[in-house]
């Protein structure tokens, strides 16, 4: 391999350009840089002569066909001359294309366009809700046909579903769910020993785990790994063309995709609260042995006078209703998928951020909701 | 191109399996410098795989491949870039990164193997993308935003971005109209022409085969047998007889010879 290079000559009034060795684009910037300060001054015409280049490709090519068009442009005639046949096919190819377009400049920063991406953004930040509104309509709809044919109810889905998100998410539910249990019992009893209240600690775990904290973190848990596997599921459905398959088979996605999935959900997000709230308790019942030494016997006995069931209840109403949100957000922008792969990786995000803040704000307003009538 | 005679892809012995399934067993074909070289055989005789195992994709059980006089089984790290530059492959839907613009595409390997200036990279990709047909301004949209055939321009643009001496195609025509198709085809034959490309060609398109390749591979026995279209119609292999001389391959045949007269 020989660099590609160039030496102009004058030749009367008309300037060579001798060029030689490769013309490939490995020496395309150190030629380009060498043709941008060539001096033609007071050349009436340009010869490009080409018998030396070794090998040439279209970056090549380019250069010497664009030198041309410069020089023609700034009223200078040129042209090539001792071509080989091995590049001319190439270079007459090159030359036809001639001028070229130039490319849609890469959008910079620019205000407007920012207002308006975040107007943009907004808007379908309230169509998506609006969206998600419907979809749920419609899918209250679609039960109610289910559940005056119950033959139409896929139980091998349904029960496929709740071992897939139910079942198959105990083990991380249980182990997360047992130090959240220990977490809430260390920093309560951190805190409450400064009063000499230690005993206290039973009481709070009982209470923040049965009315919270067991059910806010299953539905954490769920949404992410629930929600979004609903999300790419369904997309990639999508993507297939298996939705519209369905639908022309007479089938209903709705039936057929969405509703095994929440009614998959809204079984068994309550069972694993329930087991949740067992294993974060068992685990403010293992902190509270490691540092208070309190016997278990003794954990329960206090457990039962600090809680009463309504705390039980008050976390259990819950679990049904996140089940509800987190595989409606999931299934809704899983058919929202369109065309490319791309759009279920962006959707499958989306879903998992909006089944959280909807579960999160929801959870909040409950809170509210049950103090102010005193529960 | 340049007058070296020794083949430009040489495989000797190849052996590909994936578990207890053999799909090549001591296969031996030569590709020759400049050629268009189509190859064929039915559903799940391993056409993508053999193509995908040249370029590395996948890893051969036992047998040589050397590609551009170079084991690629010796190679190192440094040593496959430095080969990967030297071929472009067009994958069958295109595979363009879904995020990046048709033009932003065509600049990823510039920007990964040259020292190119950004100017020089929009100049070439504007050339690239003027070569491959494309309209001017598809440069700046997404591929989610074209046509399945403006996928395979668009793909084929970006696997010329380095100027390949091998470009390797993985079915090209597959879902394009016929029409589409055969533009396609012609594209292909006169960038090969015009940029001295060797081509390989992975195809199930019988128009294809008759207009452009020089010579075709038949992938039978988890072999090749590798010929020109008139050596293969003399072959009495049942299935290369029922391939060429079967109703469809009759028709492709009828056309070319028209084509050809």
């Amino acid at each position: 391999m020989k660099a590609g290079s160039l030496e102009v000559t004058r030749e009367g009034d008309a300037a060579v350009i001798k060029a030689s060795g490769d013309w490939t684009v490995g020496s395309c910037t150190r030629l380009d840089l060498a043709l941008r300060k060539l001096s033609t001054a007071q050349a009436r015409q340009v010869s490009f002569d080409l018998a030396g280049v070794e090998r040439l490709d279209t970056a090549g090519a380019w250069l010497a066909v664009r030198t041309l068009l410069e020089l023609k442009a700034a009223g200078i005639s040129g042209a090539f001359r001792g071509v080989k046949a091995d590049h001319s096919v190439l270079l007459q190819r090159v030359a036809d294309v001639g001028e070229l377009p130039a490319l849609a400049p890469h959008p910079g920063f620019n205000l407007f366009d920012f207002l308006e991406r975040m107007g943009k953004a907004v808007i379908d930040f309230g169509k998506a809700g609006r969206g998600l509104i419907g979809f749920f309509g419609a899918m209250l709809l679609s039960f109610g046909r289910v559940l005056r044919h119950p033959s139409h109810i896929r139980f091998t889905s349904l029960v496929s579903n709740i071992e897939q998100h139910g079942l198959n998410a105990m083990p991380i539910v249980g182990l997360l769910l047992f130090f959240v249990g220990i977490v809430v019992a260390y920093q309560g009893y951190d805190q409450l020993r400064k009063f000499g209240q230690e005993l206290l600690t039973v009481d709070l775990v009982g209470i923040a785990v049965l009315r919270e904290m067991g059910v806010l973190i299953t539905a954490i848990i769920i949404a992410g790994r629930s929600g979004s596997a609903f999300t790419a599921q369904i997309g990639t459905q999508q993507v297939n063309e298996e939705v519209d398959a369905i639908r022309t088979l007479g089938l209903d996605p709705m039936e057929v995709l969405v509703l095994p999935r929440v009614m998959a959900l809204l079984i068994a997000l309550p069972l694993l609260t329930f087991f949740a709230d067992i294993i974060a308790i068992l685990g403010g019942a293992f902190m509270t042995y490691m540092v208070m030494d309190m016997p278990f016997p003794q954990f329960l006995d206090r457990l039962r006078q600090a809680v009463e069931v309504k705390h039980f209840l008050v976390g259990m109403v819950k679990a049904p209703i996140f089940a509800v949100i987190i595989s409606l957000v999931g299934c809704y922008e899983g058919m929202r998928v369109s065309g490319s792969a791309e759009s279920v990786g962006r959707l499958t995000t989306q879903a998992v951020v909006e089944s959280l803040f909807l579960v999160i704000i929801l959870d909040a307003l409950f809170a509210n909701l049950f103090s102010f009538v005193g529960i | 191109m340049e007058a070296s005679t020794s083949p430009i892809i040489s495989i000797r012995g190849l052996r590909t399996q994936f578990g207890q399934q053999v799909i090549h067993d001591n296969l031996d074909l030569d590709v020759r410098r400049g050629e268009v070289l189509g190859v064929v055989g039915g559903s799940g005789t391993g056409k993508s795989v053999l193509l995908r195992t040249i370029i590395g994709l996948i890893r051969p059980r036992t047998g040589k491949i050397s590609v551009l006089d170079q084991d690629t089984s010796g190679l190192n790290d440094a040593g496959w870039a430095k080969l990967q530059e030297r071929w472009g492959v067009l994958f069958q839907s295109g595979a363009l990164f879904s995020s990046l613009t048709v033009a932003q595409n065509i600049q990823v390997p510039m920007k990964e193997h040259t020292d190119l200036t950004p100017k020089m990279q929009a100049e070439l990709t504007a050339l690239k993308i003027e070569l491959v047909g494309l309209a001017p301004e598809s440069g700046a949209k997404l591929p989610s935003e074209i046509s399945g055939g403006m996928k395979k321009r668009a793909g084929l643009a970006r696997s010329l971005a380095l100027d390949p001496e091998i470009l390797f195609l993985d079915e090209p025509t597959a879902g394009l109209d016929p029409i589409g198709a055969s533009a396609f085809d012609q594209l292909i034959r006169s960038l090969q022409q015009s940029l001295g490309l060797t081509v390989f060609m992975v195809t199930h398109d019988l128009d294809s085969l008759g207009a452009i390749c020089d010579r075709i591979a038949v992938l039978v026995d988890k072999k090749v047998k590798v010929g020109t279209m008139a050596e293969l119609l003399q072959d009495d292999h049942p299935w290369i007889r029922e391939y060429f001389h079967g109703p469809r391959g009759r028709a492709a045949r009828g056309e070319t010879k028209e084509n050809g007269k």
